[in-house]
């Protein structure tokens, strides 16, 4: 399918966009029902008492540099620079592969400290909506890995670089919902 | 149809520019979160912080600022109808009333 | 980049459009052949669903009946109701979509080929995942909209309502799939000249109906995600012991349930909006206001999901915005049907088979729409609710509506499809069958209804005043039974020996008709330069676009053709089995939620062999 589109805006550059309006929907109802149930608790472990705000803010951290790290590829694959498209492909995927690990670790002192995932409402859309939200960055890493690959052996020239940028799309959508994840969880308890 | 360029005419440092002020803003969210003076005021501060973020990332990031403003316009709808129902579930199960 | 070059030499479409093996049909990403796997399984769905809408008939035909017992009852209804709207409505709506949305627009083929092959796959293997239940301990038996917690493990031990979320998930995803695919196809494919203003109102109804798709399914996504954790894993959504409100799951539901219908119904709208003026032999009366109110139905869809919880006790405030909200999409809605009657008014009207549906439309879905302005008020909704009025309500919108405007749009684009025409003869007996079955099955309802009849139970008692309508509706759904004789008899005949339709048999306006029936599989050998809302009817018009293209009679009231053959060679992208591997894989999962990480972790494998297939495979789309 090729020649110029109706709007000007390649197409599969506007399916993503497409999904990500849709995706706004699927975390708008998780987040609705976390906060629904907030402080609906009826045992503990509560979430004050678990919630690690300065752990949580390095790995938020480390997933808003990620997107940058993110840009920086896009750009390096438009001009054509092939040791920084996969330098910077690989920083992205990889400060993504670390906040895997956070929420792992964070996940597992949860359980660890007895709040299980049916353990209360908060412990239920807890794991849920960030389960959902680490869904995404696992995605994504295996997304970014790929292309990593791809631009190693050659295969990203500039011409391709609307993969790339697609899914930067959707990576910097991951980081957004984090950023009112982030907001919503931990900082406004 | 609408003038758009798929490829913004930005630099590197624009974009470090910009992570800068992300990571600078992280860092005012998590300070605010600490003083004790501000708690009346949280959670307009939180929001406002949080609005801003999420801008800058959709407008940089993803390049709204320079794209077609067709995009802008799905994103918007989708974010506005999302923000409606979330409101609209939080008043109907009485999050507003106490 | 590996492209197919059309073979030219052929004239005979009917040939290169619809044959070859099974291996073809599985690999095709042609959206013509999608659209007419998705009519047969859909089809095949709906007469599934019919059948066990007259089961349910049966059953009640007379007080005390014990022909069903109360289990197999529940499976009855549960499976009626969730295949009817899930695997029979959207799929023929969308096998509609498939095929006519690209030929209206000039293009010749959807945005992205390949995921609207992975959309219709992972349909069929939801659906045949469905009905797999009946041989796996039961089918689901709580309600298509499956009230929480009634459907939660300790009511619903049994694995029915698991193959009911499992099944709803995975044919959510095709579906957000093919909103994705249409959304876009309709806003980046347009042939150039064919602003959105000038686009055939089916087109427009395919372009709300995406956009419903896509902001509808995910709370749903959500709610079943939550349902499926809740029995699978013991999370607490729906728990009230544990501070949870079961009221969530409704909110939910209904906030995708109520958009759900529009989805449903708007594309026959956009049917009719096309059929009237063809018979009408006039323009559309008042297109830009029939298409801002299929948009307005669409937006104010989205805020009046509690009409369907008025009884649970919400409150004064809020049912009372919410009953406002619903009384005014009577306005919108009120508004197409003005613009129809005026459309026709004055027209050189051919009572022709679509035709007859469309008027039946008309007629039939302002009695629904009545019955359902009359509940949008909570004193009287909760009279009504959970009774027969409410199941008489929807079904005169539902059949009226959806199911007329999709027989009207199956006589109006068979032509186009296959090439023949079906008969008028048996289509007329076919309409005023169905006509008739309608009316006799649900007028009576909103008298035992309103007698306080209720839904989803499997018996009445004697002496309560119910047994005349019932044998009635009963009656009337053997009429309706009946009216799918001739329906199958004129497909049928049309297969034998169907009299040739020719490009344009209806004169009507739209860019489908400028090419041969069936299409050949690029669609447009040349691109069409549009230049007008009713383009065969102006006689400035040149779909053609290249000099002595077909050029009709002077005048040009006769529609200029397609040339053909292509005057240079099209490319097209190629068939691919990848997305039958990524739907065969996301099956395999879906099975494996039910049986344990052996059989998932397979599953998933095979998903990435389909998607690294997919995405590797040297071809875009």
């Amino acid at each position: 399918m090729h020649g110029p589109t109706s709007t000007g805006i390649p197409t599969r550059k506007l399916g993503m966009w497409t999904f990500i309006g849709s995706e706004c929907m699927l975390f708008g109802t998780l987040i609705s029902t976390f906060l629904i149930y907030r402080g609906r608790n009826v045992v503990g472990p509560y979430p004050e008492e678990l919630l690690n705000i300065p752990f949580i803010t390095v790995t938020t951290f480390v997933l808003l540099m990620s997107s940058l790290m993110m840009v920086l590829a896009l750009a390096a694959v438009q001009r054509g620079q092939r040791v920084g498209s996969m330098l910077w492909l690989f920083m992205t995927a990889l400060f993504g592969l670390i906040f895997l690990t956070g929420q792992y670790i964070e996940f597992s002192h949860f359980v660890h400290e007895g709040l299980g995932l049916s353990r209360n409402l908060f412990s239920s859309t807890f794991f849920v909506l960030t389960g959902t939200h680490g869904a995404h960055v696992a995605g994504g890493v295996i997304w970014l890995g790929t292309l990593c690959i791809l631009s190693l052996r050659g295969r990203l020239p500039p011409e391709r670089a609307e993969t790339v940028e697609i899914a930067g799309l959707y990576w910097h959508f991951v980081d957004v919902v984090w950023i009112v994840l982030f907001t919503i969880i931990y900082l406004l308890q | 149809m609408s003038e758009h360029s798929g490829e913004p005419h930005v630099s590197n440092r624009f974009y470090v520019v910009i992570a800068l002020i992300l990571a600078v803003l992280t860092a005012m969210e998590v300070m605010v979160f600490y003083v004790e003076a501000l708690s009346p005021v949280l959670l307009p501060i939180l929001l406002v912080l949080m609005a801003v973020k999420f801008a800058l990332v959709a407008m940089f990031f993803m390049h709204l600022r320079f794209d077609s403003r067709v995009l802008t316009g799905i994103f918007g709808w989708c974010l506005f109808l999302a923000a409606g129902i979330i409101l609209a579930l939080l008043a109907v199960f009485g999050k507003f009333t106490t | 980049m590996a492209e197919t070059t059309v073979n030219q030499a052929t004239g005979a479409h009917e040939e290169g459009t619809w044959s070859g093996g099974v291996w073809s049909w599985l690999t095709t990403v042609d959206h013509k052949r999608i659209a007419v796997l998705y009519f047969v399984a859909g089809f095949i769905f709906l007469l599934v669903a019919g059948m066990e809408g007259q089961m349910i008939r049966l059953q009640l035909a007379k007080p005390e009946s014990r022909l069903l017992d109360p289990d197999f009852y529940n499976q009855m209804f549960t499976m009626h109701g969730t295949t009817m709207v899930f695997f029979a409505g959207m799929p023929l709506i969308i096998a509609f979509f498939n095929f006519v949305v690209p030929l209206q627009i000039g293009a010749r083929d959807v945005a992205f080929p390949r995921l609207n092959a992975f959309s219709f796959w992972v349909f069929l293997f939801a659906g045949l995942f469905l009905y797999a239940s009946f041989f796996f301990g039961g089918a689901p038996d709580g309600g298509w909209f499956a009230y929480m917690p009634l459907t939660g493990s300790q009511y619903s031990p049994r694995t029915g309502m698991d193959f009911y979320v499992l099944a709803l998930l995975l044919s959510g995803v095709g579906t957000i799939a093919g909103g994705v695919n249409f959304l876009v196809t309709i806003l980046n494919l347009r042939a150039p000249g064919m602003g959105l203003m000038r686009m055939p109102l089916f087109t427009w109804m395919a372009f709300v109906v995406s956009a419903l798709i896509l902001l509808a399914f995910p709370p749903f996504t959500i709610g079943l995600v939550f349902m499926m954790f809740d029995r699978m894993f013991g999370t607490l959504f729906f728990n009230a012991a544990a501070g949870a409100d079961p009221l969530l799951w409704q909110h939910l539901f209904w906030v995708f349930g109520h958009p759900e219908v529009y989805i449903l119904v708007l594309p026959a709208f956009g049917v009719v909006s096309d059929v009237i003026p063809t018979f009408s032999k006039k323009p559309l009366f008042g297109y830009p206001v029939v298409v801002f109110s299929g948009i307005l139905i669409a937006f104010l869809g989205f805020g009046v999901w509690v009409h369907h919880m008025f009884s649970t006790g919400l409150g004064p405030i809020v049912n009372a915005v919410f009953g406002g909200a619903t009384m005014l999409i009577a306005i919108p809605t009120g508004i197409k049907i003005f613009n129809w009657i005026a459309t026709m008014w004055g027209g050189a009207i051919r009572f022709k088979t679509p035709m007859l549906f469309a008027i039946g439309l008309v007629g039939t879905f302002v009695i629904g729409g009545l019955s359902g302005v009359m509940h949008s008020s909570p004193p009287s909704d909760l009279q009504q609710t959970d009774t027969y009025f409410v199941v008489a309500h929807f079904h005169y919108v539902l059949i009226g509506g959806t199911v007329f405007g999709l027989f009207s749009g199956l006589y109006y684009w068979f032509p186009k499809v296959t090439g023949r025409m079906l008969s008028e003869k048996l289509g007329a007996a076919h309409f005023w069958l169905t006509f008739l079955a309608l009316n006799v099955t649900f007028f009576p309802m909103h008298f035992s209804g309103l007698l306080g009849m209720p839904r989803r139970t499997f018996t009445y008692a004697e002496g309560l005043g119910l047994e005349t309508f019932n044998l009635i509706s009963t009656i009337g759904a053997f009429i309706f039974t009946l009216s799918f004789v001739p329906l199958v008899l004129a497909l049928w005949r049309a297969w034998r020996r169907g009299e040739p339709a020719g490009p344009n048999p209806w004169d009507a306006a739209t860019l489908e008709w400028t090419m041969s029936s069936p299409p050949p599989h690029y669609n447009f050998a040349v691109i069409p330069q549009v230049e007008s809302r009713d383009s065969l009817w102006h006689p400035h018009i040149d779909p053609g676009h290249v000099p002595g293209a077909g050029d009709a009679e002077p005048g040009g009231v006769t529609p200029r053709l397609q040339p053909d053959p292509a005057p240079e060679p099209v490319h097209m992208p190629n068939p691919s089995f990848w997305p039958l591997i990524l739907a065969l894989g996301m099956l395999v999962v879906t099975i494996g939620a039910l049986i344990g990480l052996r059989v998932v972790i397979p599953g998933v494998l095979l998903m990435f062999v389909g998607l690294y297939g997919w995405a590797f495979e040297p071809v875009e789309g």
